[in-house]
């Protein structure tokens, strides 16, 4: 076990009267990349500028390297951040914006052109120093404020949705150059995003939150395979999330059948949230299936077909196959017990 | 050929607005009593323009009053704006119709009411009132200059700074001020330019033995066609011209050095044309 | 610097020079100062309403208006050809359309003068094409005149800022769609530019209906305006009382005109204005 860089102790965030955060608790080891995940207006960003210094908590504390850092200003704080939108400052070159924090810190000409220069080096920007900063792309300008964060040399560096402004493709660059220079600098990454698929493919760990709470702590691998509940189902991924009842033990009665599966530890007939991955369906005869369905639209993806099939009891389940069926025909779905995840139903 | 009836139409207003300034010009070199006639080229009426202790002792006002209201103004203002921009709700609405108040007045009801207040509060009129009336009809445009640029700055700059380990203090001199500079001279200048071209205003709160050069032009023209007010207006349009050339060239040069990448067009809108000559409308309530 | 308490010092400054000045202006056209002491009167304000009063009024509100619309009718075309693509070096047009507004307004209105006199410019040149002379100096034309003159930029360059903002594909949408060209204009072009056209329409009335320059300059005495009845009481007569009632008449004229103009208005004025 590695020791704990940052830590939220019980911190609560309150706006007038709107509560962003809610009593969070998490910890945070050195040399992780973590991401905070959610939806707009989950507390996500919240909890990144509460670390950066630029907010109070309401409530508990913040501890950083084991001292509670909760009064100290952000600029004090060993803590940097790359901005949502970047927020370079557009009257000083590439240079002087990667030199700002050294020149603050009176540093020697020397040594600043130095540590700048192996910044440059770093995110791949040499020759851009006289540049001026509105003249460069989306990415440069993401590059930029990437190194003008890294060379104050930060034990974490908190990155606010860094590339929700770039396009797909290098979005997909960037995601891997990031991950490859936290690797490489050995330090913390805190990141935020509400993009699930860059969470997924980047983070040792993934923080999924929702109004102002977290939903569930764990590996990219957990998230994806054993969502806590029905939300982390459904912003994770595509998921057919349907009402059903728990029967018994490995047991759950949903879309007019009765299923095999692998979950345990339910009150007998307890409602439940079923979650099936579209991937996990397969097509079967009619005959052979528990579950039947009339094909109700057809889309080519690429890789696989996407399908919606409409069961008798009103529920359109998303298909994923790389088999298809014209529109109108009646199929069977099958599933196997193990693709069958059963939540507790949020209590409202 | 709609093309070459669109451009003549468009010089033809141009001969309109161009036509007054190019006779005074004109005259303003010719040697002869009866203006009618041209009576061949002279610069006598430039040697006794600056001969003539009136007029430069108003010029000499002029840009005084000039300088130093869009001084303090450009102080005034800038704060201000910093501070409207930091308010929210139904202060920031007051404010902002007060400061709408001089923009939107008539000039001359601007300038009766400051002159009923210096009577009124005892001040005796003069080079002071003159200066407190033009800081005070310049302020809201500072305002409105400084403001936009403020709206324009990412709001997480200041709170990049202080994440580089800037104190509150380094940030806001370090970042937030030269960030709106190009809004705060904006501001500067078209103070300047106001209270340089200002008649009404002055002419109601100055008092004896001041006069700026738009008050004694006035006098003067009163009594009819003066060659040295000729001369006066070729000098100053000359100076104007040149002063706009230079400033357009030079931004000219900002915005191709500025070139490419997205941000590229919000360059575009410090384009003088656009920026002075919006800012201008409204301006003159004569 | 964060906070809202640095607009103190300036509010304090507003307070001091147009918000109680303006108080000032209330206090003296409500009041009449008579050997007795100073009363509450409604008296400045009836006075206004004699006849000689409302027909200065009058003058004033029918000379804005025609100098308006002609502003209007010269400026649109101007507006639209320039937003349009008859001249490739747009820029170096928009300065020379600004450049004379930067001459110090009180010498353009008198460069009138030497054209329009007597022995003026207009006069020789008509002489010497052998045409009967004009002497229109000193009379409603020379003050429509100097008005146009003054403020035609200010009509040109709101409805220039809306029509350069037109997406082309706005207008070819319409042609595609079987509008001609007039219809294009009637239906596309002209009630988009509405917005340009109601603040360029504000901002030429405005300073028409208050100057007294204009027409102390180029109309002499004899053609008294709003404006020039307001410096006389307070600079001649010295009846500020009367003076002030008259200013504020003005302002109510301009808070009526702009209701009527802000019907017209999209929401923002602002983006407008400035």
């Amino acid at each position: 076990m590695t020791e704990n860089i940052v830590q939220l102790k019980g911190v609560s965030k309150i706006f007038d009267e709107t509560v962003a955060l809610a009593d969070m608790n998490l910890s945070i080891r050195k040399n992780e990349f973590v991401t905070l995940l959610g939806p707009s207006g989950c507390g996500k960003t919240t909890t990144l500028r509460l670390i950066g210094g630029f907010e109070q908590p309401t409530n508990g504390t913040i501890w950083f390297e084991g001292k509670d850092i909760s009064n100290v200003p952000s600029y004090k704080r060993r803590v940097n951040t790359v901005f949502q939108r970047y927020a370079l400052f557009s009257h000083l070159d590439v240079y002087e914006n990667i030199a700002f924090g050294l020149r603050i810190k009176k540093l020697d000409e020397q040594t600043i052109r130095q540590k700048v220069g192996k910044m440059l080096e770093l995110v791949n920007l040499q020759g851009f120093e006289a540049r001026d900063v509105n003249s460069l792309s989306g990415g440069q300008q993401q590059r930029v404020a990437i190194a003008r964060a890294l060379v104050n040399e930060p034990e974490v560096l908190l990155l606010d949705e860094p590339l929700a402004a770039l396009d797909l493709k290098l979005r997909r660059e960037m995601q891997h150059e990031l991950k490859n220079m936290q690797k490489q600098l050995g330090i913390t990454f805190v990141f935020v995003t509400h993009d699930q698929e860059e969470a997924l493919s980047m983070s040792d760990t993934v923080v999924v939150m929702q109004d102002g709470e977290i939903q569930q702590i764990g590996t990219p691998e957990m998230i994806y395979n054993e969502p806590t509940n029905a939300f982390v189902a459904g912003f994770i991924g595509e998921s057919n999330i349907v009402d059903g009842i728990m029967r018994q033990d490995r047991l759950v009665d949903f879309g007019g059948a009765r299923f095999e599966c692998v979950d345990v530890g339910f009150e007998r007939d307890e409602p439940v949230d079923v979650v099936v991955r579209p991937e996990d369906l397969v097509l079967i005869p009619v005959e052979q299936a528990k579950l039947t369905g009339v094909v109700r639209s057809v889309t080519f993806l690429g890789v696989h077909y996407e399908m919606i099939v409409d069961a008798a009891d009103g529920t359109g389940w998303l298909v994923h196959s790389t088999l298809m069926e014209p529109v109108g025909t009646t199929v069977g779905l099958g599933l196997a017990p193990m693709d069958i995840h059963i939540m507790k139903k949020v209590s409202e | 050929m709609v093309k070459f009836l669109q451009r003549c139409y468009v010089y033809l207003i141009f001969v309109f607005l161009y036509m007054p300034i190019a006779v005074l010009m004109v005259y303003s070199f010719n040697d002869s009593r009866s203006r009618g006639t041209w009576g061949g080229f002279t610069l006598r009426w430039y040697v006794e323009l600056f001969q003539d202790r009136t007029i430069m002792t108003s010029l000499y006002y002029t840009l005084l009053i000039g300088v130093s209201a869009s001084l303090i103004a450009t102080i005034i203002g800038t704060v201000a704006a910093l501070g409207i921009h930091n308010s929210r709700g139904w202060k920031k609405k007051l404010v902002m119709n007060v400061t709408y108040i001089p923009v939107l007045n008539p000039d001359i009801v601007t300038a009766i009411s400051l002159m009923i207040l210096f009577v009124f509060a005892r001040v005796r009129l003069g080079f002071v009132t003159l200066l407190l009336a033009h800081i005070t009809f310049n302020i809201p445009y500072v305002i409105l200059s400084v403001l936009p640029k403020l709206r324009q700055l990412n709001k997480h700059l200041y709170e990049a700074a202080l994440d580089l380990g800037a104190t509150p203090g380094q940030a806001f001199w370090k970042v937030i001020i030269p960030e709106i500079m190009p809004g705060i001279v904006t501001g500067m200048l078209l103070a300047f330019t106001l209270s340089i071209d200002d008649f009404v205003v002055s002419f109601f709160t100055t008092g004896s033995g001041v006069s700026t050069l738009s008050i004694t032009a006035y006098s003067m023209a009163r009594r009819g066609i003066n060659p040295k007010i000729n001369a006066l207006s070729t000098i100053m349009f000359v100076f104007v011209l040149v002063l706009l050339v230079i400033v357009n060239i030079r931004q000219e040069r900002e915005h191709k050095k500025g070139r490419g990448g997205k941000n590229g067009s919000k360059r575009q809108d410090r384009g003088y044309s656009s920026e002075f000559g919006d800012s201008q409308f409204g301006s003159e309530w004569v | 610097m964060r906070k809202s308490s640095a607009m103190v010092p300036y509010l304090i400054w507003m307070a001091l020079f147009i918000v109680i000045p303006l108080l000032l202006v209330v206090y003296y056209a409500f009041t009449v100062t008579t050997p007795e002491g100073t009363t509450w009167s409604f008296e400045n304000f009836t006075r206004f309403f004699e006849p000689i009063y409302l027909r200065v009024l009058w003058r004033s509100l029918a000379l804005a208006l025609i100098s308006t619309l002609i502003c209007l009718l010269l400026g649109y075309p101007v507006a639209m050809i320039m937003a349009g693509n008859a001249f490739s070096r747009k820029n170096v047009i928009m300065l020379l359309f600004v450049v004379p507004m930067w001459m110090n307004f009180l010498l353009r209105t008198y460069a009138w003068l030497a054209i329009l006199e007597r022995n003026g410019f207009l006069n020789v040149l008509l002489s010497s094409l052998s045409l009967p002379r004009l002497n229109i100096l000193y009379t409603n034309a020379a003050v429509i005149l100097g008005m146009v003159y003054n403020f035609l930029p200010f009509m040109v360059l709101p409805i220039y800022s809306v029509l350069s903002k037109i997406d082309k594909g706005v207008v070819e949408a319409a042609g595609d769609l079987g509008a001609n060209s007039v219809k294009v204009f009637t239906r596309v072009i002209f009630p988009l530019s509405l917005p340009g056209v109601v603040s360029g329409i504000t901002m030429v009335f405005m300073p028409a209906l208050t100057t007294f320059v204009i027409s102390r300059l180029l109309g002499g005495g004899q053609f008294t305006l709003i404006g020039n009845l307001i410096e006389q009481q307070f600079l001649v007569v010295g009846d500020w009382g009367f003076g002030s009632a008259i200013s504020m008449v003005m302002i109510i004229l301009i808070l009526l005109s702009m209701a009527i103009m802000s019907f017209f208005e999209d929401e923002d004025k602002e983006a407008t204005l400035w």
